[in-house]
């Protein structure tokens, strides 16, 4: 089943220097497994692939049911320097929660995962 | 019961809310008032402003606002701690001391202003002595941008504040200084935390971090349920309620828009977050993935269980550097074929740059309304009813960027059809003001505190 991030999770993002942050935060703690499953630093790289020029590090915050993203090399040279709109990386988030992952059906289905049709 | 210390904040950033301040001194009971002004880049234009004027150099707003806050603050007993002063405290404090001579109970006001942040004069003695202020990420030694710094500040932590606080002072203004310090040194004062009991130290460091971009953590900028967020027009500026052992409820006063729950002070913990496991300050390091919250009723989140370790023995230096120039234009096209128009136009002023043999570090182009915010991960609709085409240089040639800002406007008669919105005029050229982390170690910083009455 396809999982659109948007449908699961919330986020925030940010920025220091050139690299942004995104944290995803899962919209019910129980789908917080999923979104260590599958939103995985591999997926993120590709999702991002041609957004951003460096690498992406991934970070499990358990206990806030959320993982922190970086995303190097994001902003054009950061804040001051950058001629990009979003030169602090705001609007990073809602970039990340377009992702749409690929979840087994009974596992989505057990975990009540909306499905995406697009 | 036991004892609560409730500090509010009343500003995220310089040019946030102007009503915030008074509306959190005058909506309920606070013991302190916390004010953050200082963004990374913002020392660099404070240094700008204090080489044309020596008064200058400080967040001019803070004297507006605490023209209607200090009295009440005063009768109160609310005592105000700002990173108002920028690169020159003593100005802020001696300014705040003159519009406060003409206010009601000013003969009580005891001003502490911290310095010693400021380290642009110390910077050939630093590196003469060895300290290379290497930049944070790419390594490279400041002697190579030397000639161009505009500004150098260490990132002071919590112990001049609280001394400050010691020596009875009921403002106290810093120049650059960690945001969190501005929330963890009163509760080191109020509640006597020894400098070493780093987790009640880490909990002040967290309460600090969720606070400080000021309503984000009541509902502003919140994704989660955003359309549900009531009042936002009347939103109320985020209140920490400590207790002695660290923990604190986050909230707002009563009557107050915006919403505080577990989701919304989530996504604050994560904002502008590294490694969760060591937000490094210069009093204590957090691990924020010890951090527990939990609903405290409407409008109530309760943060508790915070783990911290011992600081390193350096400090964070934000330094910034004349680094070329800049400009960007715009022009808005209109249906039909919008987006198709203003790729057109792009193209053809790209074209005449390299005609005239102009060359920029980067020619950086956005459509917005198509591909501005997410670039290639947009969905673009077929039909768009506008699109605004967003073009800018960066480069060392200053002569070339102005070139530049000529080739826009010719547009509107020499391209694509359907064109507008020109006329905010050519675009300017700035001064790009680039920014230089580095670390020192903490023993060559020497923050010192000075006590101004009226």
């Amino acid at each position: 089943m396809r999982v659109r991030l948007l449908d699961i999770a919330h986020a925030r993002s940010g920025d220091k220097g050139d690299t942004a942050n995104v944290g995803l935060i899962a919209l019910r703690n129980e789908w917080y497994p999923i979104l260590v499953r599958y939103v995985t630093r591999e997926r993120v790289t590709e999702h991002f692939a041609n957004v951003i020029k460096g690498s992406v590090e991934r970070f499990e915050l358990p206990n806030l049911f959320a993982l922190n993203f970086l995303l190097h090399g994001a902003l054009g040279g950061g804040g001051t320097v950058t001629l990009r709109t979003d030169a602090q990386a705001k609007v990073y988030s809602s970039a990340m929660l377009r992702l749409v992952i690929e979840v087994p059906d009974a596992e989505a289905r057990e975990a009540g995962l909306p499905e995406y049709r697009a | 019961m036991s004892r609560i210390v409730r500090i509010a904040a009343g500003q995220g950033f310089w040019g946030d809310w102007l009503e915030a301040p008074r509306r959190q001194v005058e909506g309920g009971p606070i013991d302190y008032l916390m004010l953050d002004y200082l963004a990374e880049v913002t020392m660099s234009i404070l240094q700008k402003q204090m080489q044309r004027d020596p008064l200058a150099g400080y967040a001019r707003d803070f004297i507006t606002q605490m023209e209607g806050v200090l009295p009440a603050a005063l009768e109160k007993g609310v005592r105000v701690v700002a990173n108002a002063g920028g690169v020159n405290p003593r100005g802020c404090a001696e300014a705040l001391l003159a519009m406060a001579r003409g206010l009601a109970h000013h003969d009580r006001l005891r001003v502490g202003v911290v310095s010693g942040d400021d380290l642009l004069p110390r910077i050939d003695e630093l590196i003469a002595a060895g300290h290379e202020l290497a930049h944070m990420e790419t390594g490279a030694p400041l002697s190579t941008v030397r000639a161009r710094v505009l500004s150098a500040n260490a990132y002071v932590g919590a112990p001049p504040i609280i001394e400050a606080l010691a020596r009875d002072a009921n403002v106290v203004i810093t120049g650059r200084c960690t945001d969190t310090a501005l929330i963890l040194a009163p509760l080191m004062h109020e509640f006597g935390w020894p400098a070493n009991d780093w987790n009640r130290l880490a909990s002040g460091i967290v309460a600090g971090h969720i606070v400080e971009c000021g309503a984000q953590s009541t509902g502003g900028n919140c994704a989660y349920d955003w359309s549900t967020i009531p009042d936002l027009e009347n939103v109320g500026f985020p209140i920490v309620e400590v207790a002695e052992d660290g923990s604190f409820v986050v909230t707002k006063h009563p009557g107050t828009g915006g919403r505080v729950d577990v989701h919304g002070v989530t996504e604050q913990l994560v904002y502008e977050m590294g490694d969760p496991r060591e937000y490094f300050t210069p009093d204590v390091i957090a691990d924020f993935t010890t951090i527990r919250i939990s609903d405290d009723g409407k409008d109530r989140v309760r943060v508790f269980g915070v783990h911290g370790t011992p600081p390193t023995d350096k400090l964070k230096v934000s330094i910034a550097y004349r680094d070329g120039y800049k400009a960007v234009g715009t022009l808005v096209y209109a249906w039909p074929d919008a987006l198709a128009k203003a790729k057109e136009a792009d193209r053809i002023i790209r074209a005449r740059l390299a005609t005239l043999g102009l060359t920029f570090d980067l020619i950086h182009t956005e459509f917005v309304g198509a591909t501005a915010t997410h670039g290639p991960l947009a969905t673009i609709p077929d039909e768009l009813p506008e699109v605004q085409l967003r073009i800018g240089v960066r480069g060392n040639d200053r002569k070339a960027i102005e070139r530049f800002t000529r080739e826009v406007a010719p547009l509107v008669l020499t391209g694509p059809p359907g064109v507008t919105g020109y006329a905010g005029g050519r675009p300017k050229v700035e001064e790009v003001v680039a920014y230089w982390p580095a670390l020192v170690d903490k023993s060559v910083i020497r923050p010192s505190v000075s006590i101004l009455t009226t």
